[in-house]
């Protein structure tokens, strides 16, 4: 992998960016949002038509087998275009453990991955957990030759429209012992699982997911179900890594938006791009946008490092891309005046995606800490 | 992270560093390391050594003595004597004047003052700021009159680096004023023990002496000395600024600093206690670590996109602009670490400097702290730097 895009990349995008540009304005886009599966059918099916679900599914199941840099252009243009669904934890994070589920498991949902009929959505959170990985109670006991599963997850993006949930449940240790994890693919619509939906602030989909006595088979343990705790680490570093071009993306938009914004908005008889601290604080916000989009190819690249390298740089990327977010957000809004505190205008819409993706596995405070032990191990 | 991993390049990388542990002394690279001033005679000393290498000029072509490497092998090599603490050649030379004579210089000059740049017996300083044109550079009027086969030079030159130990300057002359005050600019080479040049060593922050004012009263320049066609001068000032593309980052020096800084807070002090062990030290450290890291990868992005042009756009000025803000960051750091004895001026103790009781970086790194200050204001500070990038990237 590079940090440079192929041309076949670069077409990808421009195609991309068209279909997601017919997906409809600012508005359109919204009251789709609204509604309560929170995406449009035919707009997944047009991504899957697109090949954009099979990029890290191998050729044996439908795939392409590509990289997660061809993730990276889907998420740099899910993010400029703020289109919102389950395409993370389907086409990334799903593809990325059903690639080590149990054969059967595997060989049977994998082209129907590919093919835009089978979701699935990430059973991560655990409010009293923050973003620590190991702090797991959502327990699976052994049930014969299969699995009983009981617990709560927040904050499931897409929880709703998927057809398989991936839950980190614990099988063993204490309740902050990473030892005695393990990962589960869990049918949605299995008895004893209950999902109450709602709207997040970016105006995504969400539900809080309860398990009671859920009756699992053997072949939903991903792996070792006690030693799950280093393949749960590398999805959710697989899923920072997509987050930040989608972040990046998103910022594109803005550095472009308030650009346009600055060279025609008159006052005092002048365009206000013609003011040199305005000027200024635009190129600072166009430094941080080029700073991030190099620094998101840092921690994509690091994905194929050693663990401990890998936390490093990928925990390096999200500090970094999270605080130049946070600060095209706010110079976004206040460059645009009042006009930026409306909900009419797209760009609070896009400072509120950016704001919600820095508090998404993990924010300062945790990767702080993360990057420091991974530095000294 | 390793941008630059081809294998071809780990060879090479191995020949410098072994290049670097036979020869590079510790007087000049305990110099290097602390951010002090490299006498002629040290830095002569080990151009000597590069020149026998033949490693003095990598990006010149190989018919006027360079190495003629590609960016990366450059990248390579500035990146390991950066990280070895070892001296750059005098950039005035072989970066700035080098370039400019192999660009615009006519035959003679080249043969006239390249094998001095090479050997490291000529010395330069360049004449570009002045009193009244600091920022706004093209303002400059130190006139130069032409009289017969001579200019006439008459004005002050300010901020000379190197001018007390330099043998020629190349400096930009106002020789017209009729018209925009980009068009009347000329580029003359003018020898340092010219009669009617005077020199004023200013004293820095920092204490030290490393830049004059010069003081230009009749002096007279053949016009063979000018470099290009007269009122001209402007394109050579701006081909200048567009060669300074490796290195204006400082990635690798940088690097180097931290690695300093780093290996200071790790030591124990006489109780066990480490500096490292701070919360706050070791955010600090982990930010700037962070922060150079997406420096360094944004410069690799810029220097070797395949789908960018040759030569680096406007937009090489964020990398003056974030590479400042992390070496003055690395030097307040490092300041910080040497506690209430960054206060003292250790060559001023009286005696010997080797009783001191203090840690010994601690009076360098507050030097280094108020010399560092001049990076955001020399080559064009970072406001100008925003000012261009606001007008030639974002079109403002």
């Amino acid at each position: 992998m590079s940090l440079f895009r192929t041309d076949d990349q670069t077409q990808f995008a421009e195609s991309l960016g068209r279909t997601l540009a017919g997906f409809g304005d600012g508005a359109q886009r919204r009251r789709v949002r609204a509604t309560p599966a929170g995406f449009a059918e035919e707009h997944w099916r047009a991504l899957a038509d697109l090949g954009v679900l099979g990029l890290l599914v191998d050729e044996a199941h439908g795939g392409t087998g590509g990289t997660m840099a061809d993730v990276a252009v889907v998420m740099d243009a899910i993010g400029r275009h703020l289109w919102a669904g389950p395409y993370l934890a389907t086409g990334v994070l799903g593809a990325l453990v059903l690639a080590e589920a149990a054969p059967a498991l595997r060989d049977a949902t994998l082209p129907d991955l590919v093919a835009g009929r089978h979701r699935l959505a990430f059973a991560l959170v655990e409010p009293q957990a923050r973003y620590d990985l190991a702090d797991v109670t959502t327990r699976a006991r052994r049930d014969g030759a299969g699995w009983r599963l009981d617990g709560a997850k927040a904050l499931v993006a897409y929880g709703e429209a998927a057809n398989t949930l991936i839950v980190p449940a614990r099988t063993g240790g204490g309740h902050t012992e990473a030892a005695g994890i393990g990962v589960f693919l869990v049918p949605a619509k299995a008895a004893g699982i209950e999902r109450r939906g709602y709207g997040t602030i970016d105006g995504l989909r969400a539900c809080d997911v309860t398990f009671e006595g859920v009756k699992l088979g053997a072949e939903a343990a991903v792996g070792d179900p006690g030693g799950g705790f280093d393949l749960l680490d590398r999805v959710v570093d697989w899923g920072t890594a997509a987050l930040l071009p989608e972040a990046v993306g998103a910022m594109t938009y803005l550095y472009e938006t308030t650009l346009a914004y600055l060279k025609t908005r008159k006052q005092f008889g002048a365009t206000l791009g013609s003011f040199q601290a305005l000027q200024h604080r635009m190129v600072d916000v166009f430094t941080q946008v080029e700073f991030a989009r190099s620094m998101a190819g840092v921690g994509r690249l690091a994905l194929d490092a050693a663990a401990a390298e890998r936390r490093r740089e990928v925990s390096a990327a999200k500090l970094y891309v999270d605080r130049a977010a946070r600060h095209v957000a706010q110079e976004s809004i206040q460059l645009h005046g009042g006009m930026g505190m409306t909900d009419e205008l797209d760009v609070g819409h896009y400072a509120k995606r950016l704001t919600m993706i820095g508090l998404t596995f993990g924010d300062r405070g945790y990767h702080m800490a993360r990057y420091r032990a991974a530095r000294a191990a | 992270m390793d941008l630059v991993n081809d294998p071809a390049l780990d060879a090479f990388r191995a020949e410098i560093r072994a290049f670097l542990r036979a020869n590079l002394t510790d007087d000049i690279r305990r110099k290097v390391m602390e951010g002090g001033y490299l006498s002629r005679e040290a830095h002569t000393r080990w151009h000597k050594v590069l020149q026998k290498q033949g490693w003095i000029a990598p990006a010149w072509p190989v018919e006027h003595g360079g190495c003629g490497w590609p960016l990366a092998k450059q990248y390579v090599f500035e990146q390991e004597f950066a990280l070895a603490y070892a001296p750059r050649a005098v950039i005035f030379g072989v970066e700035m004047v080098g370039p400019l004579l192999i660009e615009y210089g006519s035959a003679a000059q080249k043969a006239r003052y390249l094998p001095g740049i090479l050997s490291g017996d000529e010395w330069w300083c360049q004449g570009f700021s002045e009193p009244g044109s600091g920022s706004d550079l093209a303002s400059l009027a130190c006139r130069a009159v032409r009289d017969g086969d001579h200019y006439m030079i008459n004005g002050t030159k300010l901020w000379q680096t190197a001018a007390t130990e330099a043998d020629m300057m190349f400096g930009l002359f106002r020789t017209d004023s009729s018209g925009r005050k980009q068009q009347g600019i000329t580029v003359l080479l003018v020898p340092m023990k010219s009669k009617g040049l005077s020199l004023r060593p200013i004293t820095l922050l920092d204490g030290g002496q490393e830049v004059a004012q010069c003081f230009f009263d009749d002096v007279r320049v053949p016009v063979a000395n000018r470099v290009g066609e007269e009122n001209q001068g402007w394109g050579c000032a701006k081909f200048l600024l567009s060669i300074e593309r490796l290195g204006i980052a400082e990635v690798a020096r940088s690097s180097a600093m931290l690695n300093r800084l780093k290996g200071i807070v790790e030591q124990p002090d006489a109780h066990g206690r480490r500096l490292a062990d701070d919360p706050e030290v070791a955010n600090e450290i982990a930010e700037i670590e962070i922060d150079l890291m997406a420096l360094e990868a944004t410069e690799y992005c810029m220097l070797f996109d395949p789908a960018a042009g040759a030569d680096l756009g406007a937009e090489a000025s964020t990398l003056k602009l974030m590479g400042t803000q992390v070496q003055q960051r690395i030097s307040a750091a490092t300041m910080a670490a040497a506690g209430p004895y960054a206060q003292a001026m250790a060559s001023g103790l009286d005696g010997d400097n080797a009783s001191r009781i203090g840690p010994d970086f601690a009076e360098p790194a507050t030097r280094g702290y108020f010399n560092l200050r001049k990076i955001s204001i020399y080559g064009g500070s970072n406001e100008i730097q925003k000012n261009i990038v606001a007008k030639a990237v974002l079109g403002l």
